[in-house]
C-alpha cells in the first residue's frame, strides 16, 4: 500500500512541481522584463478567452486524472481482503487495546507476521481516534458506537510507530505504539505463547452467560431468529429493507435491538448497551461469524468493503487446525 | 512661529479624522471608515494574541519531551490558537477593515447601507472577543478549535459553552457585515458604476458576503446543538443514545470550509487590485476573475466532506466530495494565471505592495498545488490530521489570507491614514515575512508526509522529527518580526510619516479620487463613472485629454 501512496505522491509531485515552476517562472520572468522603465508604458490587453479555456481545460483533466488514481487507491485502502486475518481494536482515552482473532491480548503494540493481509474491525470506548500507521501510509477514525475497518499487509519485518490521529484530549501525544511484523515463524511462536483460547470462544462464553441462546434458538422454536449461518448474508427487516449481517449490524443488534428487527420477530429484545464492554461485543461478533459457514462468509460482501474470515489455510497449519477446532466445537456445543 | 510655516498642510482640510475628537465620537460613529480602524485596532489585538500562543506552541516543539508547558495547556494553546486565529483574526480581516472602509469608498457610496448595523457588527465582535478573552483567561478549551463531538460534549470539562457563545455571537457579527456589503453593493453604486465596472476587489466582497450570509449561520446552529448536547444529552452526538458523532463534522465543516473562502476571497481582491495597480494594467479576463469568484462562493459549500475522507464516510461520498475538490480548485488556479497574465507587457514597480502580492502569489500557489495532494483520496488517507494539513492550511490562511491583507494594509495606508509609511521598511518587512513564512511551514510538509499527527505535544517516541520542529520554530521567530515591523512603521508614520497625496500610486479606482484621508461622506460631490475599471491606459498617458478613451 505504501508503494501505491509514494507512487501517486511523486506524480503529484512532479506534475504540481510542473506547474509551480511553469507560474513562478512566467512571474518572475516577467517581474523583470516588464519591470518599469521610463517612457515605456505598460501596453493594455483585455483578455483572451482562448487562453481562458486553455487554461481551465488542461488543468481540468490532469486533475481528473489526478482525481481518478487517487480514487483507485482509496479503493484499495477500503476494501480489505476476504480472507485477511482480523484483529480487533478498541481503542480509549489513552491506548490502544488489541484481540487478535486467535485469542492474544495486546495493549499499544501489535505483532503481525510478514506478508499476511491484517484486518483491523475497530470501535471507541469513548470519544473518536485514528488508528494510524504512518509507514504503511493507512489511516481510519475510530469512533465510538461502531465499527470501522482498515486493513494493510506489512511487507518489510521491522517496528513501526503507530499514533492516535485524531485529537482526543489530554494525554492524545501518548496514545502511541508499535507494530511489530516478524517474520511467519517467529510470528507462530509468539502466538503460540501465552492464547487464552480463540476470540469466538470467549464470545460463546458470553452469549451463553448472558442467556442469549434461550431465544437465538436453532431449532426454530425460538422467539428470536436462528444465529447460525446468518453473517455475511442478506436480511429481511421488519420494514420491508434488506440489509447485510455485517460487524456493525450484529454490533448494533446487540447494543440497539429495536432499530433494525429482522421480519418475523417481536420487539422483545432488550438492549444490551451499558451491559456488556466493547470486549465483548467483539467477542460476540466474533463467535456469530464463527457459526456462519464459510462460504456464505466468503460471498459476503458488505457496504464497508467488509468481508468475512475464513480459517487461515496455508504455511500456519497448525493454527488453521485449532481454528477448524474452533468452528466445529462450538457448533457441537450448540442446543 | 517659524517652525509652523514648515509644516506642508498648515491648515488640514476637514476629513474623517479629525472632524470630531474623543471616545465617544468613535464609540458611538456610523462612519464606515471609522468603524473599520474600531475592527483593525481589535483585530491587531487578537492577531497578537494568537501569536503569542502560537510562539508558545513552537517553543514546546522545540524538543520533543513535553517541557515547556503540561499537555492539558498545551492542548488549550492550540485551541486558543486557532480559535482567535479563525474567528477573531482572519474571517473579520479584510472584510470588516477594509473592506469597511473601501466598499463605499470604491462604488461612490456615502456610507455602507445600514450605518448602525455596521457599528452593531463591530459591537458584537467585541462582546464576543471579550467573552473570548474572559473563557481563556478563567481556563480556556482543550477540543482543538474543531469541537468535535462526541469529546466536547460528553467528555472535556473545559469551557466549551462559554466559547461557542462567543463564536456564536462573532458570527453574528460576520452575518451581518455581509449582510451590509450585499445590500450596499446591489443598492448604492455611484451612476455609471455598472457591475463590469466593480473593481474585483468589489466582486471578491460580493462573494465573499453571499458565504457570511448563508453559511454562518450552519456553524451557529451546530454550536447550540453541542451546547444543547453537553446540557441537555439529546443524544444528536452521542452515539450512546443514539446520536451519531459525524454529523457534527458534516455540520461544522459545512461552515468552516466556505470560512476558508470568507478568508481567502477577499485576499485575492485586494491582490488583484495591487497587481493592476503596480503593473499599470487592466486586469487580465476581468469577467473570468470577476465569476471566478462567484463560483469559488458557491463550488465552496460543496466540498465540506473532503475534511472527513478517513472519518468514516461511505467510500462513494468520498469519491463525489473528492472530485467537487478538484471542481473548486479550477476557479483558483484560473485566477493564478490571469494575475500571471496581467505581468505581461506591464510596466511593473516593485513597491512595498508589490512585494506582498508577489509573496502571496508564490505562497498561495504552493497552498493551492498543496491542496491538490490533499483532494487525491489516496494521499489524503495518510496524510490527513498530520502536519503536512497545517502546513497547507497556513500556506493557504496565513501565506494567502494575511499577506493579502498585509499587502492591502500598505496599499491602502496613505488613503486610511493620511501619510506615507517608510517604504525601505516596508520591503525589508515583505522581505522578512516571506523567508520567515516559508521557514516555518515548509518543514511541515515533509514532517507531515513524515507521518508527524497533528495536536501532538510531546513527540519523544520519533525524536527524528526534531531538526524540522526546529527549523520551524527558528522561521516562526522570524516571522514574529516581519509582523511586528508594519506595526510599528505604521504607527510611526501616523504621527512622522510625509502626509499622503490623494492618489499616490496613480491608482484607478474612486477611493483614489477623494482626499487622502477623505472626508466622512467620502466624497465631495456624488462621483459619476464613465471609464472602465482599472483604466490605467488614460492615468498613465501622457497628455489625458487627448487620448481617445475607448480602445
Amino acid at each position: 500500500m505504501a508503494a501505491r501512496v509514494d507512487a501517486l505522491y511523486i506524480f503529484l509531485l512532479i506534475v504540481t512541481g510542473m506547474m509551480a515552476l511553469l507560474v513562478f517562472v512566467l512571474i518572475l520572468f516577467f517581474a523583470a522584463r516588464f519591470r518599469h522603465r521610463p517612457g515605456i508604458r505598460a501596453e493594455q490587453i483585455e483578455g483572451s478567452t482562448a487562453l481562458e479555456i486553455t487554461w481551465s481545460v488542461i488543468p481540468f483533466f490532469v486533475f481528473m486524472a489526478i482525481f481518478a488514481w487517487g480514487a483507485v487507491v482509496y479503493f484499495k485502502e477500503r476494501t480489505p481482503p476476504a480472507d485477511a486475518t482480523e484483529v480487533y481494536v478498541v481503542a480509549k482515552q489513552w491506548m490502544w487495546k488489541l484481540e487478535h482473532a486467535e485469542g492474544q491480548r495486546e495493549i499499544n503494540e501489535l505483532h503481525v507476521p510478514v506478508g499476511r493481509d491484517v484486518k483491523l474491525i475497530m470501535t471507541s470506548q469513548d470519544v473518536i481516534h485514528s488508528f494510524y500507521i504512518p509507514a504503511f501510509r493507512i489511516k481510519q477514525d475510530v469512533l465510538p458506537g461502531r465499527y470501522t475497518v482498515e486493513w494493510f499487509r506489512a511487507t518489510k519485518p521491522g517496528v513501526y510507530h503507530l499514533f492516535c490521529a485524531e485529537y482526543c484530549g489530554t494525554q492524545h501525544s501518548g496514545m502511541v505504539g508499535s507494530i511489530v511484523v516478524m517474520e511467519p515463524a517467529e510470528y507462530e511462536a509468539w502466538m503460540n505463547g501465552g492464547s487464552t483460547g480463540p476470540l469466538s470462544a470467549s464470545g460463546e462464553k458470553v452469549f451463553a452467560e448472558l442467556g442469549c441462546a434461550t431465544c437465538h434458538r436453532s431449532d426454530m422454536q425460538g422467539r428470536g431468529p436462528d444465529l447460525k449461518g446468518v453473517f455475511g448474508k442478506p436480511v429481511q427487516l421488519e420494514d420491508g429493507r434488506t440489509v447485510t449481517a455485517d460487524e456493525n449490524y450484529v454490533r448494533e443488534s446487540i447494543l440497539d435491538p429495536g432499530s433494525r428487527r429482522v421480519k418475523g420477530f417481536q420487539p422483545i429484545m432488550p438492549t444490551f448497551q451499558g451491559l456488556v464492554s466493547e470486549e465483548q461485543v467483539n467477542a460476540l461478533v466474533a463467535y456469530i461469524k464463527s457459526i456462519s459457514d464459510a462460504k456464505a462468509r466468503d460471498g459476503a460482501k458488505t457496504s464497508a468493503g467488509l468481508a468475512a474470515p475464513r480459517a487461515p489455510v496455508e504455511k500456519d497449519g497448525s493454527r488453521a487446525v485449532q481454528a477448524k477446532a474452533q468452528v466445529n466445537g462450538s457448533q457441537v456445543q450448540r442446543p | 512661529m517659524s517652525m509652523s510655516a514648515l509644516i506642508p498642510q498648515p491648515v488640514e482640510r476637514e476629513n474623517y479624522l479629525n472632524k470630531k475628537y474623543g471616545v465617544w465620537s468613535w464609540l458611538l460613529t456610523t462612519d464606515h471608515k471609522r468603524i473599520a480602524l474600531l475592527y483593525l485596532l481589535s483585530i491587531t489585538f487578537f492577531f497578537f494574541i494568537g501569536g503569542f500562543f502560537a510562539l508558545l506552541i513552537r517553543l514546546e516543539l522545540l524538543t520533543p519531551a513535553g517541557d515547556l508547558v503540561q499537555a492539558d495547556t498545551y492542548n488549550k494553546l492550540f485551541t486558543m490558537h486557532g480559535m482567535v486565529m479563525v474567528f477573531f483574526l482572519l474571517i473579520p480581516s479584510i472584510p470588516a477593515t477594509l473592506g469597511n472602509f473601501l466598499v463605499p469608498l470604491m462604488i461612490g457610496a456615502k456610507d455602507l447601507a445600514f450605518p448602525r448595523v455596521n457599528l452593531l457588527s463591530w459591537y458584537l465582535y467585541i462582546i464576543g472577543g471579550v467573552m473570548m478573552l474572559h473563557c481563556m483567561l478563567t481556563g480556556g478549551v482543550d477540543t482543538g478549535w474543531t469541537f468535535y463531538a462526541p469529546f466536547s460534549t460528553n467528555f472535556t470539562n473545559t469551557k466549551i459553552v462559554e466559547a461557542g457563545l462567543a463564536i456564536f455571537i462573532t458570527g453574528f457579527s460576520s452575518i451581518l457585515t455581509g449582510l451590509n456589503f450585499v445590500v450596499t453593493i446591489h443598492r448604492m453604486r455611484a451612476p455609471g458604476m455598472t457591475w463590469s465596472r466593480l473593481p474585483l476587489f468589489i466582486w471578491a466582497h460580493y462573494a465573499t458576503s453571499i458565504i457570511q450570509l448563508l453559511g454562518t449561520p450552519v456553524v451557529a446552529i451546530t454550536i447550540v446543538l453541542v451546547a444543547a448536547e453537553r446540557a441537555l444529552h439529546l443524544g444528536i452526538f452521542d452515539p450512546k443514545l443514539g446520536g451519531d458523532p459525524v454529523l457534527f463534522q458534516h455540520l461544522f465543516w459545512f461552515y468552516s470550509h466556505p470560512a476558508v473562502y470568507i478568508m481567502i476571497l477577499p485576499s485575492m481582491g485586494v491582490i488583484t487590485e495591487i497587481i493592476a495597480c503596480f503593473s499599470r494594467k487592466r486586469i487580465f479576463g476581468y469577467h473570468f476573475v470577476a465569476f471566478s469568484s462567484i463560483a469559488i462562493a458557491v463550488f465552496g459549500f460543496l466540498v465540506w466532506a473532503h475534511h472527513m475522507f478517513v472519518a468514516g464516510i461511505s467510500v462513494y461520498s468520498a469519491l463525489v466530495f473528492s472530485f467537487l475538490s478538484y471542481a473548486v480548485a479550477l476557479p483558483s488556479a484560473i485566477k493564478v494565471f490571469n494575475w500571471t497574465a496581467t505581468l505581461y507587457k506591464g510596466s511593473i514597480h516593485y513597491d512595498a505592495p508589490m512585494l506582498y502580492a508577489f509573496g502571496f502569489l508564490g505562497l498561495f500557489t504552493i497552498g493551492g498545488l498543496t491542496g491538490l495532494f490533499l483532494a487525491a483520496l489516496g494521499i489524503n488517507v495518510h496524510v490527513t490530521d498530520t502536519y503536512f494539513v497545517v502546513a497547507h492550511f497556513h500556506y493557504i490562511m496565513v501565506g494567502g489570507a494575511v499577506m493579502g491583507y498585509l499587502g492591502g494594509m500598505h496599499f491602502w495606508w496613505p488613503k486610511i491614514s493620511g501619510r506615507l509609511y517608510p517604504e525601505g521598511w516596508a520591503r525589508l518587512a515583505a522581505l522578512i515575512v516571506f523567508i520567515g513564512f516559508n521557514l516555518t511551514f515548509f518543514p511541515q510538509f515533509v514532517l507531515g508526509y513524515m507521518g508527524m499527527p497533528r495536536r501532538y505535544y510531546d513527540y519523544s517516541h520519533m525524536p527524528e522529527f526534531q531538526v524540522l520542529n526546529v527549523l520551524s520554530t527558528a522561521g516562526a521567530t522570524v516571522l514574529g518580526v516581519g509582523y511586528l515591523l508594519p506595526m510599528i512603521y505604521f504607527l510611526w508614520s501616523m504621527r512622522y510619516g510625509k502626509p499622503a497625496s490623494d492618489n499616490p500610486w496613480n491608482a484607478a479606482g474612486l477611493e483614489w479620487k477623494t482626499a487622502s484621508p477623505p472626508p466622512t461622506f467620502n466624497f465631495e460631490e456624488e462621483p459619476v463613472v464613465t471609464w472602465e475599471a482599472y483604466n490605467y491606459e488614460e492615468l498613465d498617458a501622457p497628455h489625458p485629454q487627448e487620448v481617445p478613451v475607448a480602445r
